[in-house]
């Protein structure tokens, strides 16, 4: 390291700073975007997966299998670059050559239907978790098995859930930089591109490790709040009181 | 014990920022170490790519090869020469744009044989060799796309990979000349193969990068005839090998042995294994620019 | 697109595939051992009582999930040779990050699980007279495994297919083996289609088994 020449400064100059700001800006969009169709399609996958319905889960397990089970930066790739080519042709060159922001929506999109899979795992294993005799209980009560998810065994599945959800959630927001890979201009990106314009790579890395690490600590506390507040009376403490 | 290592790793980031924050004293009467370490090692460690043919590759052998890597490796005989060894061990370094610049000030890597452009911005931290290679930004296109030059751009799709000079100069270009490119901006993708496939689908018309690179990229497609390389430069890249600044001896060292090989005739023939039309058949005859350019490096003695 | 599949690129660049997938699956084995092994214990100490513990590995867990992995092996790899005051090999610097790394995880699936066994139980254990140790090994664990296996698969799966991101260090797992050849030969769409079909086959078959194992010893 002898001869690393340090520049802090040159990412405050012109182009570069602009490039992190939009980077970071870019990378939070995509978490957000991705989690928004991640946490919907995931509980309701999760939610089928533990029902007495065979189709259901049958069409729940193939989705959750074949989503987790390929890389990331494959899916990322198939979708862009494979995808198009099996759609009817008007509609494939419509994707290819019309649809706004072509990079952002297709890493978007990936992006949410594989954390989707990791979310139905969560859920369902939330759900799996409680006693079977809190369903038979509420059934017993005269409630639908629609009601007895709603008041019963989502409340409670959810809760138990929360750390991995919370991983989850990070996980998007870090896997946001696999988009790179397709052509968006993310933090990950925007520190590479800096890097080849001045070689100034620690410079460029360590700002990017530290907005990543910034966000996703102020998520990790806000949900540790979230946690203690919804811990399940009578279950195994969480961490220190 | 988590957090030993994490306070660890602090101290030591911090330690790291302030030794180098320092300005380097006495720098000026000494001489930097990769000579010595040669010395002392007999070990070269060369730094590549995995695809950047045919200057810096990884072939379907698995070992390093390449324009580049053929020059390094007369570096090396040089190296062994001057230093008097019996021996000289030279050990291979695969390197990425992340890792090639912490590799190459931490000491692991003595020279990077890639295919890098010379710049300004780039010699404020690192040192380039001689330039042994001279090429330019131009477009690649379909032969039937009506595509001459890059004023035709206008409501097109440019793709380019992420940071390279090609990028950047186009910009300027499109800039300059007020040419309304479709969405706006130059999509940028991960390397020059995504490029090449966005190309394959239809989903840009032009994609710009170094001339070498185009033809070489454009020998490989699934048909070749397809495609044209076209317009005049936009700019000039010129490549060299990197090493640590402040390294003399080792540069000069570099440099001279780049020399004796362009009056030898042995770069020349180098140049002619690797694009006369070489192994991936790139057909990329050397310029009279950089015949001249060579001319010119091959200082007298 | 135009020009077809070309399988024989895939039999052409066969023994540099395969050394990729021999270097993911070394990496992947050993990092999901060492990383369950100190994931369990982060675990227990984030739920004990000893004094300071469960701050600390909060802190430790915090730091390392807050960093994207792909940053985290770019810096252990820079950084390890200045701790040490030695080279570390890019196999070996990758896989402490990984065990490190895949740590903090693990320990926060641990945790849910063994929190979501009721705290009744604990107590009817340690009111049988065995200690907290006992308590914990015979009673909370194998309930607590129980429920988070499939989250622990899924994980494990995730590390498997992260391993593709030690191609910032210059090492060649599967899938950046696949991605030189690719660009090499030009063929993305073969070999992108064959990296996904092989993941999705070995890591489906591989949840099949955990699977069977876990109805096999469920209680």
């Amino acid at each position: 390291m002898g001869s690393y020449r340090w520049n802090w400064p040159i990412l405050l100059a012109d182009p570069y700073y602009g490039w992190i700001v939009s980077g970071f800006g870019n990378t939070c969009l995509i978490a957000v975007l991705a989690w928004s169709i991640a946490f919907p399609l995931g509980s309701a996958i999760g939610i089928a997966r533990t029902t007495e319905l065979r189709p259901l889960r049958l069409v729940g397990t193939i989705y959750v299998e074949v989503f987790r089970n390929i890389p990331l930066l494959a899916q990322m790739f198939l979708w862009y670059f494979v995808v198009p080519e099996l759609l009817p042709q008007d509609w494939g060159h419509w994707v290819k050559r019309d649809m706004p922001y072509p990079q952002f929506l297709t890493s978007v999109l990936c992006l949410g239907l594989y954390t989707a899979s990791r979310v139905a795992e969560q859920v369902r294993s939330g759900l799996e978790a409680i006693p079977r005799g809190q369903h038979h209980a509420g059934l017993a009560m005269g409630l639908t098995p629609a009601q007895v998810y709603r008041y019963v065994r989502l409340p409670v599945a959810y809760r138990i859930i929360i750390p991995s959800l919370t991983s989850d959630f990070l996980g998007v927001f870090k896997n946001s930089s696999l988009a790179l890979t397709i052509g968006v201009l993310e933090l990950t990106s925007q520190a590479r591109q800096i890097e080849e314009y001045t070689f100034a790579a620690f410079e460029a890395f360590a700002t990017a490790t530290l907005l990543y690490c910034a966000v996703t600590g102020i998520v990790i506390l806000a949900m540790r709040q979230v946690e203690r507040r919804t811990r399940i009376p009578g279950t195994i403490a969480i961490g220190a009181q | 014990m988590g957090w030993s290592i994490a306070a660890r790793l602090g101290g030591t980031l911090l330690l790291a920022a302030t030794a180098l924050a320092a300005p380097p004293s006495g720098a000026l009467a000494q001489d930097g170490p990769v000579m010595k370490r040669i010395a002392e090692t007999k070990t070269l460690n060369i730094g590549h790519r995995d695809a950047s043919p045919p200057l810096s590759y990884v072939g379907q052998d698995g070992k390093a090869q390449g324009y580049s890597i053929d020059i390094c490796l007369k570096i090396a005989e040089a190296a062994k020469e001057e230093l008097k060894l019996d021996k000289l061990e030279v050990k291979f370094i695969p390197l990425t744009p992340q890792t090639r610049i912490p590799l190459l000030t931490a000491g692991t890597v003595d020279i990077i044989c890639e295919s890098s452009t010379h710049t300004l911005g780039r010699s404020r931290q690192v040192s380039f060799l001689n330039t042994t290679f001279l090429t330019g930004s131009k477009l690649l296109v379909r032969k039937n796309s009506g595509i001459k030059r890059i004023e035709d751009l206008t409501g097109k799709v440019l793709v380019a990979a992420l940071g390279g000079t090609n990028e950047r100069a186009a910009q300027v270009e499109i800039d300059k000349k007020g040419i309304k490119i479709k969405g706006g901006e130059i999509v940028k993708v991960k390397d020059n193969a995504q490029a090449m496939l966005n190309m394959e689908q239809g989903r840009a018309d032009a994609f710009t990068s170094d001339d070498v690179v185009l033809f070489g990229l454009a020998s490989l497609a699934k048909n070749p005839a397809e495609w044209e390389v076209v317009g005049p430069y936009f700019s000039y890249d010129p490549y060299g090998m990197i090493i640590p600044r402040n390294n003399d001896d080792w540069r000069l060292l570099g440099n001279k042995t780049i020399t004796m090989l362009v009056r030898s005739g042995e770069l020349h023939a180098i140049y002619k294994k690797w694009f006369e039309p070489g192994p991936s058949n790139i057909n990329y005859p050397m310029s009279e620019r950089l015949r001249e350019n060579l001319e010119l490096i091959a200082l007298p003695d | 697109m135009g020009g077809g599949f070309d399988f024989a690129v895939l039999i052409r660049n066969a023994p540099f595939l395969w050394g990729g997938m021999v270097l993911t699956l070394q990496l992947t084995a050993l990092a999901v051992t060492g990383g369950l092994a100190l994931g369990l214990v982060l675990a227990v100490l984030r739920l004990s009582r000893i004094p300071f513990a469960p701050a600390l590995v909060a802190g430790y867990v915090n730091f390392l999930r807050s960093m994207p992995l792909i940053l985290a092996i770019f810096w252990f790899y820079t950084l390890i040779p200045k701790l040490t005051g030695q080279s570390v090999s890019s196999f070996y610097s990758v896989l402490i990050a990984f065990i490190l790394f895949e740590a903090a995880y693990y320990s926060e699936i641990i945790r849910a699980g063994i929190s979501s066994v009721r705290r009744g139980q604990i107590a009817a254990a340690l009111a049988l007279g065995l200690s907290n140790a006992q308590a914990m090994r015979y009673v909370v664990l194998p309930q607590a495994i129980r429920n988070m296996i499939p989250v622990l698969l899924t994980q494990s799966i995730v590390m498997l297919q992260d391993t593709s991101l030690v191609y910032v260090v210059g090492l060649r797992d599967f899938l950046t083996t696949a991605d030189i050849v690719a660009g090499r030969d030009s063929r993305p769409v073969e070999l992108y289609m064959f990296v996904a079909l092989t993941f999705l086959v070995v890591c489906f078959s591989a949840s099949r088994l955990v699977n069977r194992l876990r109805r096999r010893y469920a209680l």
